[in-house]
């Protein structure tokens, strides 16, 4: 019963705290704060559940496929965890963007209109951060392909609102471009479903992983469904609009919308190749997405070498590290999935999930900082920060190790255990890309570190920002940092529920 | 207290560091007496494990991290003769440094990386397998960094760029090699050698060469040697920990880990590899001397004196006869005292006479008797005159190049003995023989004793290691220890 309950919490949780944030726009941070408390307690309690093993219910007292299975493993409670600390540092970091300072009532109108546009924005972040999260919480937790759609349009289009907030012409073409994507992807996700539908008569992931998916149909809606949720996911070629919309978002949004909302479509796209249509999933198909992933890396990460400005170098950063998780599907997938190393790399995929989303988070929150002290987020002006926020700069390194994938960082062990899955499937092409990967990361996360690290010519001005703000991104960066030292229980707790896992290393 | 041992050796250093990135740049007394008092204890501590690890006790430390990827933490003869260096010379570099550094600013951000830096070098020492070096192996190249480029001008900026350059790409195809080699083998631990049967020859040749370019990056071996003289751009002490413990010396110590607890003698001289790192290293030897021997900034003579020293290490350790690794062992712990006292001197006439060129040094011996006492010492050493510490690693890889049948081996060591002489000698004629120009003489000579005891000390050491070689605790009788445990087991 407990056990039912925390698993209906996590979904509902945030969504009653959105709802009296949409009523009263003024108290929106309050709510928040409460949601956040009581998502975190039902979190809590859903891990202490799940160390007895796998919950799960079924909506509507109806068997599936009547009824809407939901179903926490491991795995999703660790994206859960992540959604929580990468949220809780976001609301806890927008008090700080989004506070009004108290200035004198303005008497010109077009400084009355700029004060009422960012009251405005203030009080639309936090019902669109809440309502985001419940449709992230939906999708980790249906097992239900249509549910999951609903969950999947509920983070869209809040997604596509954030980068909408500052209302600027910058900002709202990013996010119709943004908003054109996700509706297309949307469309295509929608269409390959509903094919599905009309083929097996359910949408349950469970029951579909036991239909055969023989007919051309089957492949046409597997193939329908894939391309829609790539476009979701970003992944290279289909990565146009992400970083513009990263970049043009308020930092705060920036750091949720780079570590969690590609992931949701990415966790899609593992429920069904390696799940639902698994029977469907054949090794050339599985390379496929293995090659798009790989080629994600190396593009994302040559284009991030060429911003000029940090935030959108952060946000090519993403284009490039979600393509390390496709690397999962060629090693785990189809008919590896029976082989020894797919515990290795299917843990690994999640471990570089886990710690991209925490030290992406982190990044952008110090791009925010930076960006509020400087009033610009060039690259190049970040000259001397190592002397005015050597805080930022500490954390901005920690991530950048993480994202490197250098020890003892939980980049590393993704790295480590995905490079060992790729030599022990004699498939050392994929390792040559990941560690060439890591080496363009920290080319282009050099530019700014070494930009930090210099003197300046001429001293900026800077607005000073308080060690304690400066410490929210340091403690993302950490526990990134530091996932890789602390990876034995994490790898446990991964392997809850997953069935074909065997006791004990290779 | 067997898994307490190692994590105290390495918290010693460790912990202090993190302490040290919290205070405030104000808090001197706190930030003095942490470095100092975490030195002093690592050292007590390396003392104890010393003693008992001659008696054949084990101290071993195993954290499990994900499969496959274990922390172990292990004493054995061999580290603890790395140990041993980095704890002595942390102690007198960190008493060097606070006098040397003064009132500058952002000392806490030195000290917290230099800890760090050491902390790295003490895990590089103590690890047990190959994962757990790799990790050290890192994290050093991650804390040297913001020491390198510490005063943040154009210059130290490049040098951290170049240091990088080659590190990071040094350091994956370590990785490479390690993930290649444990997923034919499984996870390597140094105690026991693995059984490489599984790999073909081929496949191990190149696993091997990987190794050393990973390696070698390090250990500056020629042509991957050069962000070494781009680093001198680094203050004083970081140049002197950089040259005679950290960095280069985790590279040598690596390669002799490689060399004998992963391939093991036997299937090292069956592939046949040892032969071509002993030529590369020759190479290295020969071509930094010459290098060296055109420098005329002081700093980076000595810089590309440590290329050619360093490979001493990797000579000895390459040529696989039991003399000719007691030679290159002792000479790790022989060049880093020798070395670092010539940094600090370096450092002390830079800072307190100005003096950078190699011609500033006319004169100043009577002025600065102390350094330039210290000076001569390690500069008669490192050419290997007897009866500084020097001439005992010459001496024993000579006899080692003899007994493994590659007599060319001396005719290296003599060559790079007479360009020593040649580069070295010199700086001693000008500091004792030539008369100073008119401006340096009029300067108030400005020793003062912080800056002048490590040197000084370490300069004694020279000595004393090369007169008390044939004690048990001398860095000769440690080294004939640890070789007659790789032999006779």
């Amino acid at each position: 019963m407990t056990s039912e309950v925390a698993v209906v919490g996590m979904v509902l949780l945030p969504l009653l705290a959105a709802l009296p944030a949409v009523v009263w726009p003024r108290q929106g941070k309050h709510f928040a704060a409460v949601g956040l408390v009581a998502t975190w307690v039902c979190l809590t309690v859903l891990w202490i559940q799940l160390w007895q093993g796998p919950v799960s219910v079924v909506l509507g007292s109806w068997p599936v496929p009547l009824g809407i299975a939901w179903a926490v493993d491991g795995a999703r409670a660790a994206l859960f965890t992540l959604a929580g600390a990468v949220m809780t540092a976001v609301l806890i970091y927008a008090r700080k963007e989004f506070a009004l300072v108290h200035q004198p009532e303005p008497t010109s109108q077009k400084g009355r209109e700029k004060l009422l546009g960012q009251r405005r924005q203030a009080e639309s972040f936090w019902p669109l951060m809440l309502l985001l999260w419940t449709g992230l919480n939906l999708v980790v937790v249906t097992d239900d392909l249509f549910n999951a759609y609903v969950g999947l349009e509920l983070v869209s289009l809040s997604a596509v609102a954030v980068v909408a907030l500052a209302g600027n012409a910058e900002a709202l073409s990013a996010s119709l471009r943004y908003l054109a994507y996700a509706l297309m992807g949307s469309l295509w996700y929608l269409l390959g479903v509903t094919l599905l539908y009309g083929q097996h008569a359910t949408l349950d992931v469970g029951l579909l992983s036991q239909a055969a998916w023989s007919t051309p149909t089957d492949i046409l809606a597997l193939a329908i469904i894939t391309v829609g949720l790539f476009i979701k996911t970003a992944l290279f070629p289909f990565h146009a609009w992400l970083p513009s919309a990263h970049a043009s978002a308020p930092a705060a949004g920036s750091a949720v919308l780079s570590a969690l909302v590609p992931k949701v479509a990415f966790l899609l796209i593992l429920k069904i190749w390696l799940d639902a249509g698994a029977a469907a999933a054949s090794p050339a198909a599985l390379n496929v997405l293995g090659v798009l992933g790989a080629m994600a890396v190396v593009y994302g990460s040559l284009l991030a070498l060429r911003q000029e400005r940090l935030k959108l170098l952060i946000a090519w950063s993403t284009v490039a590290q979600i393509g390390y998780l496709f690397f999962v599907f060629p090693l785990a997938g189809g008919p590896a999935q029976e082989q020894p190393w797919s515990t290795d790399a299917w843990s690994g995929m999640w471990f570089q999930l886990v710690s991209h989303g925490l030290a992406k988070a982190a990044m952008f929150l110090c791009a925010g900082l930076w960006l509020q002290a400087l009033g610009h987020d060039r690259i190049t002006g970040l000259r001397g920060m190592v002397n005015y926020m050597p805080i930022t700069v500490l954390a901005f390194g920690l991530a950048g190790v993480s994202l490197m994938g250098l020890p003892p960082s939980g980049g590393f062990a993704a790295k480590y255990l995905l490079l060992v899955a790729a030599f022990a499937a004699g498939q050392w092409w994929w390792a040559v890309v990941i560690v060439l990967g890591g080496l363009l990361a920290a080319l282009y996360l050099y530019r700014p570190l070494a930009a930090a690290m210099s003197r300046p010519e001429t001293p900026p001005e800077l607005k000073p920002v308080a060690a304690g703000w400066q410490c929210l991104p340091l403690l993302l960066a950490l526990t990134a940092a530091l996932l890789g030292l602390a990876s034995a229980w994490p790898f446990e707790a991964l392997q809850i529920g997953r069935p074909d896992w065997q006791e004990g290393p290779l | 207290m067997s898994a307490a041992l190692p994590l105290a050796l390495l918290m010693s250093s460790l912990l202090p560091a993190l302490i040290t990135f919290c205070l405030p740049e104000k808090a001197r007394a706190w930030r003095n007496g942490l470095s100092l008092g975490g030195a002093a204890l690592m050292l007590t501590l390396v003392v104890y494990t010393l003693q008992a690890v001659a008696m054949g006790a084990q101290f071993e430390l195993r954290y499990s991290l994900v499969p496959g990827l274990d922390l172990w933490l292990r004493t054995d003869a061999l580290s603890l003769l790395f140990l041993t260096l980095s704890a002595a010379l942390w102690l007198l570099t960190t008493i060097y440094a606070i006098n040397y550094f003064g009132h500058k600013p952002n000392q806490s951000r030195f000290f917290a990386f230099f800890g760090l830096c050491v902390a790295a070098t003490s895990g590089i020492a103590l690890s047990g397998s190959l994962i757990t070096f790799f990790i050290f192996y890192e994290l050093l190249t991650l804390s040297t960094w913001p020491l390198v480029t510490h005063k943040q001008d154009e210059r130290s900026i490049a040098a951290g760029r170049s240091y990088l350059t080659f590190a990071l790409p040094g350091s994956t195809v370590l990785l490479v090699a390690i993930v290649w080699l444990e997923s034919a083998v499984g996870p390597v631990s140094f105690g026991a050698p693995a059984e490489l049967q599984t790999l073909s020859d081929t496949s191990l040749r190149w696993i091997f060469l990987l190794f050393m370019l990973g390696l070698g990056v390090k250990a500056a071996l020629v042509p991957l040697h050069g962000w070494l003289p781009a680093a001198m751009a680094a203050p004083a002490p970081v140049s002197a920990l950089l040259h005679a413990v950290a960095v280069v010396k985790a590279g040598a110590f690596g390669i002799v880990r490689v060399i004998y607890d992963v391939f093991g003698i036997e299937r090292v001289a069956e592939l046949g590899v040892g032969l071509g790192l002993a030529v590369v290293a020759s190479v290295t030897i020969v071509w930094g001397s010459l290098r060296a021997l055109q420098q005329t900034d002081i700093k980076r003579r000595l810089a590309f004196s440590t290329v050619s020293q360093v490979s001493y290490i990797v000579l000895g350790a390459a040529l696989i006869g039991p003399f000719a690794v007691i030679g290159g062992l002792v000479h790790l712990v022989h060049q880093g005292l020798m070395k670092i006292t010539l940094f600090f001197c370096a450092g002390i006439y830079d800072e307190r006479a100005d003096v950078r060129e190699v011609v500033g040094l006319n004169g100043l011996g009577p002025r600065m008797p102390w350094t330039s006492v210290a000076f001569s010492i390690a500069a008669m050493g490192m050419i290997g005159l007897p009866p500084m510490a020097g001439f005992v690693s010459k001496w024993y890889l000579g006899i080692g190049g003899l007994q493994s049948g590659q007599p060319w081996v001396v005719a290296v060591l003599i060559a790079s003995t007479l360009l020593n002489a040649a580069y070295f000698l010199p700086l001693l004629y000008r500091l004792w023989f030539l008369p100073a120009d008119a401006a340096q003489s009029t300067r108030p000579s400005a020793e003062s004793f912080g800056l002048v005891l490590p040197p000084v000390a370490t300069a004694a050491v020279v000595l004393a290691a090369g007169l008390m070689a044939g004690l048990a605790f001398s860095p000769l009788g440690w080294a004939t220890l640890i070789v007659e445990r790789l032999y006779l087991p």
